[in-house]
C-alpha cells in the first residue's frame, strides 16, 4: 500500500532531471544556434542569405586580435592555476588550525562581493591615484602627483588576472571545504604522518589527489569565466586592444549592422578560446599529476615544509587583504568630497552621494530582491528535486546530467545575443518573468554545484531509520533530510542570490532595459560616474549577497541552537 | 461583376487591415488628438544614463509629464546608445512591427544615420511639434542636419553640445589654443594631457577636431569618405598623433575610457589639461567637488566642433503619441531653461532667443552661469560635424594604427 502511494510521487520527482535539463539546455542551444549562424553569414533580415567565411576573414584581420586572444587565454589559465595552488597550499598548511576556522567564516562575505564591485575596489586601491599610493605619498616616495605608470588596464591583463584570482580564491575555497569531509582528510593525513611526513606535505600528497576530482568542475567553471569575462575585463583589463570578449560585445553593439556578423564569428572564436583553455588545462592536469607522482616517489618527508606552509598562507592572506582593502577604498570614496592627490584621506567628507543614490534606489532594489528571491526559490526547488530523484533511484544520475554545467562552460556572450533574438521571435515580452528565467539559467549550475555533494554524502542511515519507522519518502524528505540539510541549502541559496545579483547582461539585454536592477544601474552610472558614485553603487550591489550569506550563516545557528551538528560549515 | 466585387472587397479588407495600424499611429498634425491619445500611455525613454545630473533631469521631466499631460515616463538607462539601436534592430529582425520596447531614444550622429538608413524610425513628426517653431530652424540649419544627414522630421532637437578644453589655472598659465600649440605644450608638459580612446564619442570628436584644424581642405570631410583620398586627407592627422602620443599620459600606451575618467584624472592632478563635450562640465565638476575650484574652460581659437543631439521615435514604438508629447515638452522654454541651469544640467539650449516671448527669455536670463562655464560669446565659432562616415573611418583607422601594437 505504502509502495503504491509512493510510486506516483517518485515519477513526479523522477521527471525533475529532465525538466531541469530542458530549462537549461534549450535556451543555451537555441541561443548558440542563433548566435552562430550569422558567423557563417546567415542572417536573412540583414541580407545574409549565403553561407560564407568572409566574416571570419574580417575577424582575423582585426588589428590586435592575436594579442586579445592571447590575453584571454592567459587569464583563463593563470587565474585557475594561481587560485587553485594557493587554495590547496593554504588548506594544506592550515588544516585543523584556528586560521582555517577563521577562513571558513571569511569565505562567505568575500564570495558575496560581486565581481564588478571587487574589480572597482581593486582599481581604487592600486591605481596610480589609488588609496595605496595616497597612503605612501609623499612620505615614502616624495610624489606630489600620481606617478605616470600603467597599472590598471595593463597590456598583458595582469591586473585583470589579479582581480579574477582574488575573486576565485574564496569560490574555490568554499567548494573545497564543502567537498573535503567526504574524503576524510584527517585519516589520510594521519596515515602519512605515521610514515614520517610533515603535516603540510602529508596533506598535499594524500588529500589533493582525492580532492581534485571533486572540485574539478568548479575549476573548469573558473577557467570558462576567466577566459570570457566581460565586466572584470572592462574595468581592469587591457584596452589597446581589448580582450576578445569585450571586442565581441562592442561588435554586437556597433551601429554598423554588418559588424553583427563579425561579432557572431568573434563569439564562435571566444567559444574556441574557452575550449582551448580547458584543453590546455587538461594538459596542465596531467603534468601536475606526473610531477606530483615524481614528488611522492622521491619519498622526501620533511624539506620545504615551512616554504609550502608560508606560501599558501601568504598568498591567500594577501588576496583577503586586497579584497578587504578594496572594500575599504570603496567605502572611503563613497563618502569622499574633493580629495587632492597626495592627501591620505579626503579633504572633505560628504553624504551627498549616498543620499542621492538612496533616493533612486527603491525600484532597482525591489526588482533585484524580487528577481533574486524568486529565481533562487525556483533554483533550490529544482535542484532539490533532481537530487531527491537521484536518492530515490538509488544511483547517481546519468552522465547526461553533466550538461547541467553547460551554462558555466559556454561563454555568456556566445549565446546571450542569440537568446535575445529567440525571445523576440517567440514574442515574449521583456519583463521581470523573462529576466527571472534568464537568471535561472546561470544560477542552476552553481546551486547544483554547491548543494550536490552535501546532499549525496548525507548519511543514508537517517533515511533508512525513518523508513523502518514507516515514514513515506515525502515524509522522510520533509522531516529528516531537509532539516538535516538546512545549512547547506541556505549556503546554496546564498550562492544563487549572489549569482543573480551580479548578472548584468542577462538583466539588461533580456529585460530590454525595462527591469532596472542594482547592477544595471551601477553599470549605467559607471559608464560616466565619478569615483564616489561608482563606489556607492558597487557597495549597494554587494549588500544583498552579504545579507544572503549572513542569513545562511546565522539562521541554522538560530534554528538549531540545541543541535550542534546541524549548524553547517562552522 | 465578380471581378469588381473582388476589387471592392479587397479594398474594404485593406481598409480594415489598415485600421488598427492607423489607430496606433497618431497624426502629428492634429496636436489635440496626439494629446488625447497620449493620456494614460507609458513612454519608455531610452537614454544614456552615465550622468546623474541628466538622470535627475529626466526624472523631473517625467514628473512634469505626469502632472501636465497624464503621460507616464520610464527612463530606460543605457550605458551606450547603441544598445537601444541594437534592440530596435533585433525587433525588426523578429518581425515585431507594433510592440516595440523603445518609445523614444536619445540619439544623434552615426546611430541616427544607421536607424534612418535601415528604416528603423517613425516619422516625419518632429517639425509638427508645437514647440519646434522656437528653434527657428530656418536660421539654424543644424536643427535639420545631424552630422550632415538630413533630419527630415525624423528626430526632434533636444540639447546642444560643443567641444571645450579645460585646465587648472593654478598650474597652467597659457593653455594651448590650437592643435599645433597643443603639441608644443605637451612637449614641455609631458604626461599632462590625454584624450579618451576612440570609438569613445569624446575621443572620436577630438580626432575630428584635430583633422578639421590640420587638414589642408576641410570640404571633403562633409561628404561621404572617398577611400582613394582618405590616406592623403588624413595624413596630417596621423603625423600629428604620432608626434603627440609619446607626450601623453602613460606615453599613449593606455587611454582613458571617457570624459568622466578624464575629469577624475584632472581632479587627482594626473593631468592638467582635459577636454569635454559639455561646456558646463568643468563647472559641474567644481560644484560636485570633483575638480579644484581653479579649473577654467576655453574653446580653441579657430572654434570647435559642436552638434545638436536629438530624440527619435522607433518605427514600432507603442506609445508614439506619448513620445511626441515628451519630445515637445523637452523642447519647451520651461524645460530648456531648467536644463540650462548649471545646478541642474548646464546644457546649452537649442531654442532661439529671438523666437521666445519676453517672459520665456526671462526664464533663461534669471539663471546664473558658474565661473567655469563659458558664455555663448566665449563658445565662439561652432564647427559643423563632418559626415558620419568620417567618424567611423577615423575610428577604425585609429584602432588600426594605435589600437594594437
Amino acid at each position: 500500500m505504502a509502495h503504491a502511494k509512493a510510486l506516483p510521487a517518485n515519477i513526479g520527482v523522477g521527471l525533475a532531471p529532465v525538466l531541469v535539463l530542458v530549462v537549461l539546455i534549450a535556451p543555451v542551444a537555441l541561443g548558440l544556434a542563433l548566435t552562430l549562424l550569422p558567423a557563417f553569414g546567415y542572417l536573412p533580415v540583414l541580407g545574409g542569405e549565403r553561407l560564407t567565411l568572409t566574416y571570419f576573414a574580417q575577424l582575423f584581420a582585426t588589428p590586435g586580435l592575436a594579442h586579445s586572444v592571447a590575453v584571454s587565454l592567459m587569464a583563463g589559465l593563470l587565474t585557475p592555476l594561481l587560485a587553485l595552488s594557493l587554495v590547496l597550499l593554504f588548506l594544506a598548511g592550515t588544516a585543523g588550525t584556528r586560521l582555517e576556522r577563521w577562513m571558513r567564516r571569511l569565505v562567505a562575505p568575500l564570495l558575496a562581493i560581486p565581481h564588478a564591485a571587487a574589480a572597482f575596489g581593486l582599481a581604487f586601491l592600486i591605481a596610480p591615484s589609488g588609496l595605496f599610493m595616497r597612503l605612501i605619498s609623499p612620505e615614502l616616495n616624495g610624489l606630489s602627483s600620481p606617478p605616470d605608470v600603467l597599472i590598471v588596464n595593463d597590456y598583458w591583463g595582469l591586473t585583470m588576472s589579479a582581480g579574477l584570482i582574488i575573486k576565485e580564491i574564496p569560490f574555490l575555497l568554499l567548494m573545497a571545504l564543502a567537498a573535503l569531509p567526504q574524503i576524510e582528510p584527517e585519516k589520510r593525513v594521519a596515515i602519512a604522518r605515521s610514515l614520517g611526513y610533515r603535516p603540510c606535505r602529508a596533506w598535499l600528497m594524500t588529500v589533493v589527489p582525492a580532492l581534485y576530482p571533486l572540485i574539478r568542475l568548479p575549476v573548469y567553471a573558473v577557467i570558462a569565466f576567466a577566459s570570457a569575462t566581460v565586466d572584470v575585463s572592462l574595468i581592469l583589463g587591457p584596452n589597446l586592444p581589448y580582450t576578445l570578449s569585450v571586442m565581441v560585445l562592442q561588435w554586437f553593439n556597433d551601429p554598423d549592422l554588418n559588424y553583427r556578423f563579425v561579432a557572431a564569428a568573434g563569439a564562435l572564436l571566444q567559444l574556441g578560446v574557452t575550449i582551448c583553455a580547458l584543453l590546455l588545462w587538461r594538459l596542465i592536469e596531467s603534468l601536475g599529476a606526473w610531477l606530483g607522482r615524481r614528488w611522492i616517489n622521491r619519498g622526501e618527508r620533511r624539506s620545504g615544509e615551512a616554504l609550502l606552509r608560508v606560501s599558501g598562507q601568504l598568498g591567500v592572506g594577501l588576496a583577503v587583504l586586497v579584497s578587504v582593502g578594496g572594500v575599504l577604498a570603496l567605502l572611503i570614496n563613497s563618502f569622499a568630497g574633493f580629495w587632492r592627490f597626495p592627501d591620505n584621506l579626503p579633504g572633505a567628507w560628504t553624504t551627498q552621494t549616498w543620499s542621492r543614490a538612496l533616493g533612486e534606489i527603491a525600484q532597482p532594489l525591489a526588482n533585484t530582491l524580487l528577481i533574486a528571491l524568486v529565481s533562487t526559490a525556483i533554483a533550490i526547488v529544482m535542484v532539490l528535486a533532481v537530487l531527491e530523484s537521484e536518492q530515490r533511484a538509488g544511483r547517481r544520475l546519468s552522465p547526461s546530467m553533466l550538461l547541467l554545467y553547460l551554462p558555466l562552460l559556454v561563454p555568456q556572450i556566445a549565446f546571450l545575443f542569440g537568446l535575445i533574438v529567440a525571445t523576440e521571435f517567440l514574442r515574449w515580452a521583456p519583463d521581470i518573468k523573462l529576466v527571472i528565467f534568464a537568471h535561472l539559467i546561470f544560477m542552476l549550475p552553481y546551486t547544483f554545484l554547491t548543494l550536490a555533494e552535501a546532499y549525496r554524502r548525507l548519511d543514508p542511515r537517517w533515511s533508512q531509520l525513518a523508513a523502518t519507522l514507516g515514514a513515506s519518502p515525502w515524509r522522510i524528505f520533509w522531516r529528516v533530510r531537509l532539516p538535516l540539510l538546512l545549512a547547506p541549502c541556505l549556503t546554496a541559496a546564498a550562492v544563487a542570490i549572489a549569482v543573480s545579483v551580479s548578472q548584468y547582461l542577462a538583466t539588461q539585454l533580456i529585460g530590454a532595459g525595462r527591469v532596472p536592477s542594482l547592477t544595471t544601474e551601477a553599470v549605467a552610472l559607471a559608464s560616466g560616474g565619478s569615483r564616489g558614485i561608482i563606489a556607492v553603487w558597487a557597495l549597494l550591489q554587494a549588500l544583498i549577497p552579504m545579507l544572503g550569506f549572513a542569513l545562511a550563516l546565522f539562521l541554522p545557528r538560530l534554528l538549531w541552537r540545541n543541535r550542534r551538528g546541524m549548524r553547517g560549515l562552522n | 461583376m465578380h471581378r469588381r466585387l473582388t476589387g471592392v472587397s479587397s479594398a474594404v479588407l485593406a481598409c480594415l487591415l489598415a485600421l488598427p495600424a492607423f489607430a496606433a499611429t497618431p497624426e502629428p498634425d492634429d496636436w489635440e488628438q496626439v494629446l488625447r491619445e497620449a493620456r494614460g500611455q507609458t513612454v519608455y525613454f531610452d537614454a544614456w544614463a552615465g550622468d546623474p545630473q541628466i538622470n535627475s533631469y529626466i526624472a523631473w521631466a517625467a514628473q512634469q509629464l505626469q502632472s501636465l499631460y497624464g503621460v507616464e515616463v520610464t527612463h530606460v538607462k543605457l550605458s551606450d546608445t547603441a544598445e537601444g539601436v541594437s534592440r530596435v534592430l533585433a525587433e525588426k529582425l523578429a518581425g515585431n512591427v507594433q510592440e516595440g520596447t523603445v518609445d523614444l531614444l536619445w540619439v544623434n550622429g552615426e546611430n541616427f544615420a544607421t536607424m534612418k538608413g535601415n528604416d528603423l524610425l517613425f516619422g516625419p513628426w518632429a517639425e509638427q511639434l508645437p514647440n519646434f517653431a522656437l528653434v527657428d530652424a530656418d536660421n539654424h540649419p543644424e536643427m535639420r542636419e545631424d552630422f550632415t544627414i538630413a533630419v527630415e522630421g525624423y528626430e526632434s532637437p533636444w540639447t546642444r553640445a560643443q567641444l571645450v578644453f579645460y585646465y587648472d589655472s593654478a598650474t597652467v598659465e597659457n593653455p594651448p589654443r590650437n592643435m599645433r600649440e597643443l603639441l608644443q605644450w605637451t612637449q614641455s608638459n609631458r604626461g599632462q594631457f590625454t584624450y579618451p580612446r576612440p570609438p569613445v564619442f569624446l575621443g572620436s570628436t577630438f580626432l575630428k577636431q584635430a583633422l578639421l584644424e590640420l587638414a589642408v581642405d576641410s570640404a571633403p570631410l562633409y561628404r561621404p569618405v572617398d577611400q582613394a583620398q582618405f590616406e592623403s586627407i588624413t595624413a596630417p592627422l596621423w603625423e600629428f598623433l604620432d608626434a603627440l602620443h609619446p607626450q601623453l599620459l602613460r606615453a599613449g600606451r593606455s587611454f582613458p575610457g571617457g570624459g568622466t575618467e578624464l575629469r577624475r584624472m584632472m581632479g587627482d592632478g594626473e593631468i592638467s589639461l582635459a577636454l569635454s563635450f559639455s561646456p558646463s562640465e568643468a563647472n559641474a565638476g567644481i560644484v560636485a567637488g570633483e575638480l579644484p575650484p581653479t579649473v577654467r574652460s576655453y574653446v580653441p581659437s579657430g572654434g570647435s566642433i559642436g552638434n545638436v543631439s536629438f530624440l527619435a521615435i522607433p518605427f514600432n514604438a507603442q506609445a508614439k503619441a506619448g513620445a511626441m508629447v515628451l519630445a515637445n515638452f523637452l523642447l519647451s522654454a520651461q524645460a530648456q531653461a531648467y536644463a540650462y541651469d548649471p545646478e541642474v544640467m548646464g546644457s546649452a539650449t537649442v531654442l532661439s532667443m529671438e523666437m521666445l516671448s519676453a517672459q520665456q527669455r526671462a526664464l533663461f536670463e534669471s539663471i546664473e552661469a558658474g565661473p567655469a562655464t563659458l558664455s555663448p560669446e566665449a563658445l565662439g565659432n561652432t564647427l559643423r560635424e563632418p559626415h558620419p562616415d568620417w567618424m567611423d573611418a577615423l575610428e577604425r583607422a585609429w584602432v588600426e594604427r594605435y589600437g594594437a601594437r
